[in-house]
């Protein structure tokens, strides 16, 4: 009774007030405010590309589709192809993930479970605090620790093991393809352990416990329960060391050579797309030169989005299976 | 009444034949002791109930029949525990989980399809042939009374099922090694009476092929279900008995208490 008549006797406002006191409560704010943000973020990236787009017409208009299938680069004549670059950035990330994947999540499942607690949260802190090292960074110990490394050790071995292999033939001359691959692998090595090692620790409890009350055993547990369920997440740290890999461009220039070149063998040196435009963007002479350089951008952010189109597509597949 | 079976601190049971028995167990979590020298027998193919209020060491009990707090660090068993007059402490800890099985209060299928789910235990465990393994999965199923409405979705997800589909797997998946006990703690509580009531109706059909020991805090349920039930409070066993001296003439006062539901 009385709450009724409470209701009854609430005051009419102004429309103005009524906005005023809705928006005093928060969820509109809220809501206009995230808005807002996310339609910013929206409008840069698209900004980014109209304006790549825009900047690389003069390569559009004398190449076309041409400029991705031609492996010439040759500024003085004017001739440019951007397949080297492709090439380099496609080659260097994916050996960088063939080296981290493996030991990224070997050491993830270790951190998760097998090592005790406090052993592992100080060697996550240490592996977190790789992640913060500038790229310059790794790419001095690239050229004064493992190129030398490689050298001296790896590749007379791997030539005289698989010399016979058209990837490990010919000389090496320290820079190449395969140094850069290794720096790169050593740099995203950091994200996939601390993102996988999360996810591992973040299996319910209650799934171990059902395999282990079946007597599997530890490991059997691991393997056959715990990591599947934690696949979701472990794809999304390869993710992550991808975009890491595929954009990398201070470390890498130092270790690949910077020659825009397409040869099998690792051991040659080679170019990446966003090592290119650091390196020659400054110096371009000529709206030709300019614009190819700006295309390259748009290929590296078209070639970023695809590849991690499909490795999406791959998941959801595995998943569908796996469910 | 039968006074082999009354269990006490001051009293340990004995039981010739008995499946499963401690003889002062005590468990710690560290330096916090949770379990006060347990000694009692479970009998072969019976329902032994535990009930009390939370906190009391029901689970803690339960989990250390079948080894499973080891995986927690810092934790110590004493006394004794057997398995069919062998010692249970010192055998190899997977066989000891395959013979003793669990339920859990929470179900927890495996993120795979129904099939694999039944058929982890035996795979893990080193059976292989399609053909044993289809056929111990349809037995499963089967004295799970899930067989008729899941044979035709075997290869669908288990997690797709309704909560008392998905305990009633978690229970085909336990039986499918063939344990000679199966622990359950508290199986239903997360259920509606419908499918509490098919759990029950299960476990009583069950009792032939495995031994039964379900924590529940429904005392109707240890009532209906239990042949024998034993009241813990604060980590000690207060009292063990025949299911219906439990309830209708408990020697105990606090066991009569909290039976008549005046604490806890
Ligand atoms: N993992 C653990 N670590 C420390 N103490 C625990 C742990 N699990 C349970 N306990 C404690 O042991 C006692 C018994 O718990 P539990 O066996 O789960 O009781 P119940 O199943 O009867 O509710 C409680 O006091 C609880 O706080
Ligand atoms: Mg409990």
């Amino acid at each position: 009774m009385a709450s009724s008549t409470y209701i009854a006797n609430i005051p009419r406002r102004s429309g103005v007030r009524v906005l005023y006191d809705r928006l005093r409560g928060g969820d509109e704010i809220a809501y206009l405010v995230t808005l807002a943000c996310a339609v910013a973020t929206l409008l840069i990236v698209a900004l980014l590309v109209g304006e790549l787009w825009i900047n690389s017409q003069p390569t559009v208009k004398t190449f076309g589709w041409h400029f991705l299938t031609s492996s010439r680069w040759d500024p003085n004549s004017g001739n440019f192809g951007a397949l080297p670059f492709i090439y380099g950035t496609c080659v260097t990330s994916f050996l960088a993930l063939l080296i981290a994947i493996p030991l990224g999540v070997a050491a993830s499942v270790f951190l998760a479970e097998m090592a005790p607690p406090k052993l592992s949260n100080i060697l996550t802190f240490l592996i977190e605090l790789l992640a913060a090292v500038p790229s310059v960074i790794y790419g001095l110990l690239g050229i004064f620790i493992l190129v030398p490394l490689i050298r001296d050790y790896l590749v007379p071995v791997l030539t005289k093991l698989f010399g016979y292999l058209p990837i490990f033939s010919g000389d090496f001359y320290g820079v190449s393809f395969l140094s850069a691959g290794m720096v790169l692998a050593i740099m995203v090595v950091p994200f996939i352990v601390s993102v996988s090692r999360e996810v591992l620790l973040a299996v319910p409890t209650d799934q171990r416990e059902a395999a282990l009350a079946l007597g599997a055993t530890k490991w059997e547990t691991t393997w056959q329960i715990v990591i599947p369920n934690a696949l979701t997440g472990i794809f999304g740290s390869i993710f992550l060391a991808l975009a890491r890999a595929l954009g990398e461009t201070m470390a890498v220039t130092m270790v690949i050579g910077n020659t825009p070149k397409i040869t099998a063998s690792l051991l040659s040196p080679g170019y990446s797309i966003a090592a290119v435009i650091a390196n020659e963007f400054a110096e371009a002479s000529g709206d030709l030169y300019v614009s190819s350089l700006m295309f390259l951008g748009l290929v590296l952010f078209g070639l970023t989005i695809i590849i991690n189109a499909v490795a999406r597509i791959l998941i959801l597949t595995t998943q569908k299976r796996g469910a | 009444m039968n006074p082999a079976l009354i269990g006490s601190p001051s009293q340990p049971v004995t039981l010739s034949d008995a499946k499963l028995s401690a003889k002062d167990l005590s468990f710690y979590y560290g330096t916090f002791q949770a379990l006060y020298n347990i000694s009692l027998s479970i009998a072969p193919h019976k329902i032994t109930a535990f009930i009390g209020p939370s906190g009391c060491g029901k689970s803690t009990f339960l989990r250390t029949m079948n080894r499973m707090n080891e995986i927690l660090r810092n934790t110590r068993v004493e006394g004794e525990l057997t398995l069919d007059g062998q010692d249970l402490l010192a055998m190899d800890v997977t066989t000891v989980r395959r013979r003793v099985g669990m339920v859990f209060q929470k179900s927890n299928p495996f993120p795979k399809s129904i099939f694999d789910n039944v058929a982890y235990g035996l795979r893990v465990n080193g059976m292989h042939k399609r053909s044993v393994v289809e056929e111990a999965v349809e037995r499963s199923l089967t004295h799970a009374a899930l067989w008729t409405e899941v044979k035709d979705k075997l290869n669908k997800p288990a997690t797709a099922l309704s909560g008392g589909q998905q305990q009633r797997l978690c229970i085909a998946r336990a039986l499918a090694v063939e344990p000679e006990v199966l622990l359950l703690d508290e199986p239903c509580s997360a259920l509606d009476p419908i499918a509490t009531l098919k759990i029950e109706e299960l476990l009583f059909e069950i009792k032939s092929l495995t031994t039964i020991v379900i924590v529940t805090h429904n005392m109707q349920q240890a009532a209906r279900l239990a042949d024998y039930t034993g009241f813990f409070f604060m980590g000690k066993l207060v009292e063990f008995d025949d299911t219906r001296v439990m309830f209708q003439n408990p020697h105990k006062k606090e066991t009569e208490d909290y039976i008549t539901g005046r604490f806890g």
